[in-house]
């Protein structure tokens, strides 16, 4: 293992970030968006709402996301009746398929969480909205998913992190994503460690990079958990006003 | 009678798939439960070097934990797989012999399951262990308890009621973790499908009924560890 080599490989190995990136988003605002339906079907009162998005949950969390994708991969070609439909030009290529499989995985993984965040809405709110007249999509948009995001951001980065890990097994249906190029350079090499050390290194950036992200974004939502500013409480106590 | 012929593929019959499946679960267990030895083991090495442990054993472990938890699983596994055959190929070299040595690809796998999962394990046990009560320890104490008997008795068993759901979800990411393993060839439950939807062109069938042994698997885990916490939870008095 020398770090000359493990340098070199870093760079080879930035070509293959842009796809690792495409993916994860995919997979993180697929799964976010999706989540966030099948989230609301399980705090419905409608039996048949919340069982379908109940088992959608379990069966998905307990399946290997490799079984997704191949499934969605080799499986649907199949069908004859898939591979002359109108949906083949996009089921036949590999990125698709991955990005179907990987936002799949994630939505019902994210699905939880914003259920969690959903639930931790507080009845005070949601009675003080009402009041102010507010109702359904208003309420919805306006109080209800603004506090949930909040309450659900911090879990939420534990699955994002696990998204962008989880991007690298789009490599085993020929996708060339980071893991992908350090898997061919590395049956070129001979230099398995440096070359599989350095892809290691490069999802360790992403992901530290990523989690500091959020927690900037974090920290700006929560307005309210930061202690009070020292101009602003004498500011406050100069026009009489006591902030506590 | 399409039903039939279907379900025969998957049945034990001469032209069924039934028994390599079979054997690939059980290898898809082996590797798993290996995994979990594994984890548990550096699970609790870690928590230890993190709770009690000097300033160099603490930085140590947070850079295991750190590390692990940033980097795909996939890459953990082509590491110790292919990175592992070089290494003890060099070594062999050192010793005159020629040629190529590999460990075996499902040591390997479970070798890098087990580092995967247990850097999980030891936010587990921490959490778990900083869970229990520091009066629970000072009565043990107070009774005279050496620390041995102490962490047998009461830390023990305690940290083992806070760790147990924690435990189960890594377990259930082993199970699901083991089929990367079919990436370097090991004849689990995944690389068995694989042939089977290979050589019957029938992939479709056969990756469904990996899902359902697979759900079938963490199902039945779950309902164990329900079990388990139960167990290990006599004596609270739920609120």
């Amino acid at each position: 293992m020398d770090l000359q080599l493990i340098g070199q490989t870093i760079l080879s190995l930035l070509s293959g970030v842009p796809l690792t990136l495409e993916l994860s988003a995919f997979a993180i605002t697929g799964g976010a968006v999706l989540g966030f339906i099948i989230a609301i079907m399980r705090v419905s009162n409608r039996a048949p709402l919340y069982t379908t998005a109940w088992l959608y949950v379990q069966v998905i969390r307990s399946t290997p996301l490799l079984v997704l994708i191949f499934l969605v991969y080799y499986g649907l070609g199949q069908f004859d009746s898939i591979r002359s439909s109108f949906l083949w030009p996009v089921l036949r290529e590999p990125y698709w398929c991955a990005v179907i499989a990987l936002a799949t995985n994630a939505s019902a993984f994210a699905a939880e969480i914003i259920r969690g965040g959903l639930l931790s809405v507080g009845r005070k709110e949601i009675e003080a909205a009402r009041a102010c007249g507010m109702s359904g999509t208003l309420l919805l948009r306006r109080i209800v998913i603004p506090l949930a995001i909040r309450q659900a951001l911090p879990a939420y980065s534990n699955e994002m992190v696990a998204m962008v890990k989880a991007t690298s097994l789009a490599s085993l249906v020929t996708l060339m994503d980071v893991t992908g190029i350090a898997a061919s350079i590395a049956s070129t090499t001979y230099e398995p460690i440096s070359v599989f050390v350095a892809a290691g290194t490069i999802y360790l950036i992403i992901n530290t990079l990523l989690t500091r992200a959020v927690k900037v974004v974090e920290y700006r939502l929560t307005p309210h958990l930061r202690p009070a500013d020292h101009g602003d409480r004498l500011a406050a106590s100069e026009h009489g006003v006591s902030l506590r | 009678m399409e039903l039939a012929r279907s379900l025969s593929l998957f049945g034990f019959g001469p032209d069924g798939w039934g028994s390599s499946l079979l054997a690939g679960t059980a290898t898809t267990l082996a590797a798993s439960f290996c995994g979990l030895l594994l984890s548990v083991f550096l699970g609790a090495f870690g928590a230890s070097a993190k709770i009690t442990g000097g300033p160099t054993a603490r930085a140590i472990a947070e850079a295991y934990t750190t590390i692990l938890r940033g980097v795909p699983e996939l890459l953990v596994i082509f590491l110790l797989y292919f990175g592992s055959s070089a290494v003890l190929s060099s070594v062999a070299g050192l010793f005159q012999h020629q040629g190529f040595i590999a460990l075996p690809g499902f040591a390997a796998g479970v070798l890098a399951i087990g580092v995967v999962e247990g850097a999980a394990m030891v936010e587990v046990f921490r959490g778990a262990f900083l869970a229990v009560k520091p009066g629970e320890i000072e009565a043990a104490k107070a009774c005279g308890m050496n620390k041995l008997l102490r962490f047998r008795r009461i830390v023990a068993p305690l940290t083992m009621r806070h760790a147990l759901p924690g435990i189960g979800n890594v377990w259930i990411a082993l199970l699901k973790g083991s089929s990367l393993l079919s990436a370097t060839g090991v004849a689990e439950l995944m690389r068995r499908t694989e042939v089977a939807a290979g050589s019957t062109r029938l992939p479709f069938n056969f990756y469904l009924c990996a899902a359902a042994i697979y759900l079938t698997i963490t199902v039945s885990s779950g309902l164990l560890f329900h079990v388990a916490e139960r167990h290990y939870s006599r004596g609270i008095v739920r609120a």
